[in-house]
C-alpha cells in the first residue's frame, strides 16, 4: 500500500498534508497521534470508507481499489462499535467475514466453514464459536471482530484502536497477537493506538501524525519523536 | 440452518393449517368440518356451503395469511436496516404515511371525477405505496443524520400524529360518502378486500418477498451496522433501495387493503428471534413469515367468534410483546 501526497480534512480543519508513505506486507505499524489528530479518519480513508480526501491511495499496483466493492477482497476493517446482538453466536458473526466469496444468499462452502474454525482458533476462541455475543465481555467481542476480519482473508487489516476496551494483559497479549499475524501471514496490519509503550514495544514502525504531518519510522527513532510532540519523556 | 429449525417450521406449518381449516370453519354461519373440507378439496357439498367456505371465507383467510407475511416481514427488515429493535411500519409511521394518501385518494377522489366507492384497488395501492416511500424516505435521511435511535421512534411518532391530524381535517372537509369509506377503511379490516382484488394484492406481496429474500445476505451484512457493511464488499446504497422497495411493498399493499394495522409488524420478528434464538435472516425471513401468517389466522379466528376490529386484537397481542422486548433490553439507546 503506497500513499502518494495524502491530505485529509476533516470539516474545515486540515488533519494531513502531504502525506507520502509506503506499507508492505509482513509489518505491523501502529498509528499513532494526540486525540483529534486524525487517526480515525486516516484510518477510514484507508479502508476506503471515506473518499474525501486529495492524492493518491495505490493499493496493490490499483489507485481505483479503494472505490471499488472489490477492496472487500484486500482489505479488513475493525471498528471500534460494540457489536452486542443477541442471538447471534460467535461463529456467525465470523462467518460474515466470508461474505465478499459466498453468493447471493449467502451460503457458506465447507471451505468457508474451515477458514471460520480456523479464524476462531488463530484468535484463541475457538471454545467460543457457539456462544452468543450478549454472553461475552467487551475483550472476548473484540477479538471476535477481529477474528471475523480474519475470515476475509485479506493481505491488509486495518483496526481503529483495538485494545480501548481490554486491561493491561489482554492489550499485550493482543498486540503481540497482531504481531505474530503480520509476520507468520504475511500481512499488512495498521492499528491506532494510545498505548504508547505497547506500541513501541511490538510493532515494526510507527507512523505517527504531527498535524499536519505524517512520519513514518522506524521506534527507535519514534520513541524519540514521541518526547518531542507529546512534550513527555519514555524511558 | 440446524435440525432445530426445520423441526421448528414443520411445527409452524402445521399450526398454520390448523389455524387455516379452523378460520374456514368459523363464522356466523356454522357448518359441519366435513363439508368444509369437502368444499375446498372440491367434493360434494351444499352451494351455500361452497360459496361461504370458498368465495368469503377462503378469500378473507388467505388475505389475512398474506397480511402476516408482509408485515412482519417489512418490520423485520426495518428492525435491521434502522439497527433499531422497536422498528416497525406503524410504529415508524408508515402504514401512517401509506394513511394519510389513501386518504387523500378517498375523500379526494369524487372531487377530481371518480364517484365515491367506485375508487379503483389499483389507484388506492399505489397512493399507499407512494405514502409510505415518502414516510420511509424522510424517517430514513433523518436517521443518516443521527444516529440516536430514539431520535428515529420519537420522529416516528411525530409523523403518525401530525399525519392523523390532517386525516382529521381532510375527514372534517369531505363529503358524507366518501367520509363513510374512509372511516370503515381505518377501522382495518381483513374483509374488505374482493375476489378481484385478489391478485393485485398478492402479486405485490409475493414481488416485496422476493426482494426481501434477495436482501437477505445484505441484511446480515448490515446487522454490525453499515460501516462493517461497506468493508466487507456491500453495495450499501444498492441493498437500501431494495430494503425500501420491499417494505414499501409490504406495508403499503396491507395498509392500502386492510386498513392501518398496528404492531404485528414489530412484535413477530421478536417472537420469531425467541423461537428460532438466530439472529440470521435465512432462518428469520422465513420463520418470521411463517409465525406472522399463524398468529394473523388466529387473530382473525379471535376477531371473527368475537366479532372484534382485527385492529384491537393485533395491538392486544403485539403490545405485550413489545412490552416484554423493551424490558427484556432495559435501555433501548444501549441496544
Amino acid at each position: 500500500m503506497t500513499v502518494k501526497d495524502l491530505s485529509l480534512s476533516y470539516g474545515e480543519r486540515c488533519l494531513i498534508k502531504g502525506a507520502q508513505a509506503d506499507f508492505s506486507c509482513g509489518e505491523l505499524v501502529s498509528l499513532i497521534g494526540r486525540n483529534g489528530s486524525g487517526k480515525s479518519t486516516l484510518l477510514r480513508v484507508l479502508a476506503g470508507l471515506n473518499d474525501n480526501y486529495s492524492g493518491e491511495i495505490i493499493v496493490d499496483g490499483d489507485s481505483q481499489l479503494l472505490r471499488s466493492p472489490e477492496r472487500a477482497r484486500t482489505i479488513a476493517f475493525v471498528n471500534t462499535s460494540r457489536i452486542r446482538i443477541p442471538n447471534m453466536r460467535c461463529a456467525d458473526i465470523v462467518a460474515l467475514g466470508r461474505s465478499p466469496y459466498t453468493n447471493w444468499i449467502g451460503k457458506m462452502q465447507p471451505e468457508d466453514e474451515r477458514i471460520v474454525r480456523e479464524s476462531l482458533a488463530t484468535i484463541g476462541m475457538a471454545d467460543y464459536a457457539e456462544r452468543t455475543l450478549d454472553t461475552m465481555s467487551d475483550g472476548e467481542c473484540q477479538r471476535v471482530m477481529i477474528a471475523r476480519a480474519l475470515a476475509q482473508d485479506t493481505p491488509i487489516i486495518l483496526l481503529d484502536e483495538p485494545t480501548s476496551f481490554l486491561d493491561l494483559p489482554n492489550r499485550y497479549s493482543l498486540m503481540q497477537l497482531l504481531a505474530d499475524l503480520a509476520h507468520n501471514s504475511n500481512k499488512f496490519i495498521m492499528l491506532s493506538t494510545h498505548e504508547l509503550d505497547i506500541a513501541l514495544q511490538c510493532s515494526d514502525r510507527i507512523a505517527l501524525i504531527d498535524t499536519p504531518d505524517l512520519h513514518v519510522m522506524d521506534c527507535e527513532s519514534a520513541a524519540n519523536s514521541i518526547s518531542k510532540i507529546f512534550g513527555i519523556s519514555l524511558r | 440452518m440446524n435440525r432445530r429449525s426445520y423441526i421448528l417450521f414443520a411445527i409452524l406449518a402445521l399450526l398454520i393449517v390448523v389455524l387455516l381449516i379452523a378460520d374456514l370453519a368459523a363464522g356466523s354461519v356454522t357448518m359441519p368440518m366435513r363439508d368444509v373440507v369437502a368444499a375446498l378439496i372440491g367434493a360434494d357439498c351444499p352451494d351455500s356451503t361452497r360459496s361461504i367456505v370458498v368465495d368469503i371465507r377462503l378469500v378473507k383467510a388467505i388475505v389475512a395469511l398474506l397480511a402476516g407475511i408482509a408485515l412482519p416481514i417489512s418490520g423485520l427488515q426495518m428492525q435491521t436496516l434502522f439497527r433499531n429493535p422497536l422498528a416497525g411500519p406503524y410504529v415508524l409511521g408508515v402504514s401512517s404515511g401509506a394513511s394519510l394518501a389513501v386518504a387523500l385518494f378517498i375523500l379526494g377522489a369524487p372531487f377530481i371525477g371518480f364517484g365515491a366507492g367506485s375508487f379503483s384497488s389499483f389507484g388506492m395501492a399505489g397512493a399507499a405505496w407512494i405514502g409510505s416511500a415518502l414516510v420511509l424516505l424522510f424517517i430514513s435521511a433523518i436517521g443518516r443524520r443521527i444516529k440516536d435511535i430514539m431520535v428515529v421512534l420519537i420522529l416516528g411518532m411525530m409523523i403518525s400524529s401530525a399525519i392523523s391530524a390532517i386525516v382529521q381535517i381532510l375527514q372534517y372537509l369531505s363529503a358524507d360518502d366518501a367520509l363513510k369509506s374512509f372511516v370503515i377503511w381505518t377501522m382495518g379490516s381483513l374483509g374488505n378486500v374482493s375476489m378481484q382484488q385478489l391478485p393485485l394484492f398478492g402479486a405485490a406481496v409475493f414481488v416485496g418477498v422476493v426482494l426481501a429474500i434477495i436482501a437477505v445476505k445484505p441484511l446480515n451484512l448490515l446487522l454490525l451496522g453499515e460501516e462493517y457493511a461497506l468493508t466487507m464488499g456491500l453495495q450499501v446504497r444498492r441493498s437500501r433501495m431494495i430494503v425500501f422497495a420491499s417494505t414499501t411493498l409490504l406495508a403499503g399493499t396491507v395498509t392500502a387493503f386492510c386498513g392501518p394495522i398496528g404492531f404485528i409488524g414489530l412484535a413477530l420478528p421478536h417472537v420469531a428471534r425467541a423461537i428460532f434464538a438466530t439472529s440470521n435472516h435465512r432462518v428469520l425471513l422465513p420463520a418470521t413469515a411463517l409465525v406472522g401468517a399463524a398468529t394473523m389466522l388466529a387473530c382473525d379466528l379471535i376477531s371473527k367468534s368475537l366479532t372484534l376490529p382485527i385492529n384491537a386484537i393485533t395491538a392486544l397481542i403485539g403490545i405485550p410483546v413489545v412490552i416484554w422486548i423493551v424490558i427484556k433490553n432495559r435501555s433501548i439507546t444501549s441496544m
